[in-house]
């Protein structure tokens, strides 16, 4: 008991007196799995677009591949890039392996399923009578489409926080394609495991503290963004 | 001049069933229509076919000006509108949903913001301008509809049961809209309602619909 609180306030000492390293990992955390999360905001609304307004040949396959790989195991998708940027691999000579950029490949994958196939849901979800409205008032095949993908703004950006929830959560895939090298590759979640294993609890308290809290804002924003979604009276 | 409306032998089916059957109809210009007929007759149908948001089985639309028959293209559809039964408000203010049908015309922002608020006070939701426009009622919902179809100057103008569901002080208020639009004889108006007194009151030329057709009154 008496170590558990020790460790708490040296955590908390850590973190108000701004301790350098730790602002160091949470800065590259959020670095790598911004990065990442606009990435796949970038590829995957498009997609998800796509698939719920166009006609695809395997809409359904593909569909279903998205929400499969919403559930991806990290470690998985960790290996597989390990197995792609590793020297020996198809993709060994660019020299990715145990770099930021790695990471931030291994996060993208992550999230675009995420992404992607919660904006088809979001897209798909949207009143028919609100792309009608927007033929009545005038609007090109392309303005008919924003009007329908901006009705689903607000489930996007929810789909977006929760893709942002997984890779500031995660752990496998990072720390497999980063290698938790100090100083260059150690973000949040990687340092905790490593910090843990090793019996330093400060500083693993410090971000556990620290990751809880952007979890947590992270849950708010995505109530937020739900909340903001298509409620009001019932007269449409 | 302006724009000419016709349909000629109109078939519209679904899921096999006949809806319209043999429909033409030729509508005067600058003249206000309003279309009577059963549940279920296809009023909601025509319209939609009037408005080309769907194509008929067979048969034609045909919009004239000046006796050329015009492509119905972007150019066409954006001389008329149809307000539609359940008006498919956009998810944000009431000034950003009657300022849509300019903002995708390329129109600036001052003559959006003039004409839009020319509208919102024909309609009576001058002070509601800022409010979210899924929080209106449902008469205001309706008036909503139209400020955003009457805003860009349709010379057709449909609306399908505008008072539907609506009090008595609202539908008064949505026919002296449409009474003023009337007045302008800028637009051929052409309206579906259940109320024959509402006909009465608003319409040049009663129509029915009937076995799939349009029986004049
Ligand atoms: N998209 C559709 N798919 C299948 N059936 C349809 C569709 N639209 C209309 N119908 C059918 O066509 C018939 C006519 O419908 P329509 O909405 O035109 O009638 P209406 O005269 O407007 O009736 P109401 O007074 O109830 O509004 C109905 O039987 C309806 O079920
Ligand atoms: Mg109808």
């Amino acid at each position: 008991m008496q170590s558990i609180l020790e460790g708490f306030a040296a955590a908390f000492r850590l973190i108000v007196t701004l301790n350098p390293e730790l602002w160091r990992i949470i800065l590259l955390s959020l670095e790598v799995s911004g990065t990442a999360l606009m990435l796949a905001t970038i590829f995957g609304l498009p997609v998800g677009a796509c698939l719920a307004m166009r006609r695809v040949p395997l809409r359904g396959l593909v569909i279903s591949l998205l929400n499969t790989g919403m559930g991806l195991p990290p470690v998985a998708a960790g290996l597989f890039l390990y197995l792609f940027l590793s020297r020996s691999g198809p993709l060994g000579f660019m020299g990715l392996l145990y770099t930021p950029t790695a990471m931030i490949i291994a996060q993208c994958l992550l999230a675009f399923p995420i992404v992607a196939s919660l904006s088809q849901a979001a897209i798909a979800n949207v009143d028919p009578v609100i792309r009608q409205a927007a033929i009545t008032l005038g609007a090109t095949p392309i303005q008919e489409s924003l009007a329908v993908v901006k009705e689903a703004r607000y489930s996007i950006m929810a789909g977006v926080m929760a893709g942002l929830g997984r890779v500031m959560a995660e752990v496998g895939a990072i720390i497999i394609v980063g290698g938790n090298i100090a100083g260059y590759t150690r973000v949040m979640t990687t340092t905790i495991a490593l910090e843990t294993d090793k019996g330093n609890f400060e500083l693993a308290i410090a971000l556990g503290i620290i990751l809880l809290t952007i979890s947590f804002s992270i849950t708010v924003g995505l109530r937020f963004f739900q909340r903001l979604g298509r409620t009001g009276t019932s007269a449409n | 001049m302006g724009l000419e409306l016709k349909i000629l032998n109109v078939f519209k089916a679904y899921n096999g069933n006949p809806i319209l059957r043999d429909c033409s109809f030729a509508f005067a210009q600058g003249c206000t229509y309003v279309l009577q007929g059963p549940n279920g007759s296809g009023k909601s149908t025509l319209l939609r076919a009037l408005a080309l948001l769907e194509q008929p089985d067979s048969g034609r639309v045909e919009y004239r000006d000046g006796g050329q028959i015009l492509a119905a293209d972007l150019e066409l559809r954006r001389r008329i509108t149809l307000v539609l039964p359940r008006t498919g408000i956009f998810n944000t203010t009431v000034f950003k949903n009657v300022a849509y049908g300019l903002k995708i015309r390329g129109i600036t922002r001052a003559e959006i913001e003039a004409r839009a608020n020319d509208a919102l006070l024909a309609v009576g939701l001058g002070h509601k301008k800022w409010q979210r426009a899924l929080e209106l009622s449902s008469g205001e919902t309706k008036r909503l509809g139209i400020a955003r179809a009457m805003v860009i100057n349709p010379e057709v103008f449909m609306l399908d049961e505008p008072t539907a569901n609506i009090d008595p002080a609202n539908t008064a208020i949505i026919e002296g809209i449409i009474l003023k639009l009337k007045q302008k004889r800028q637009a051929t108006i052409l309206m579906i309602t259940h109320d024959p007194a509402q006909a009465q009151r608003l319409g040049d030329d009663l129509l029915f619909m009937q076995d799939g057709k349009i029986i004049p009154a």
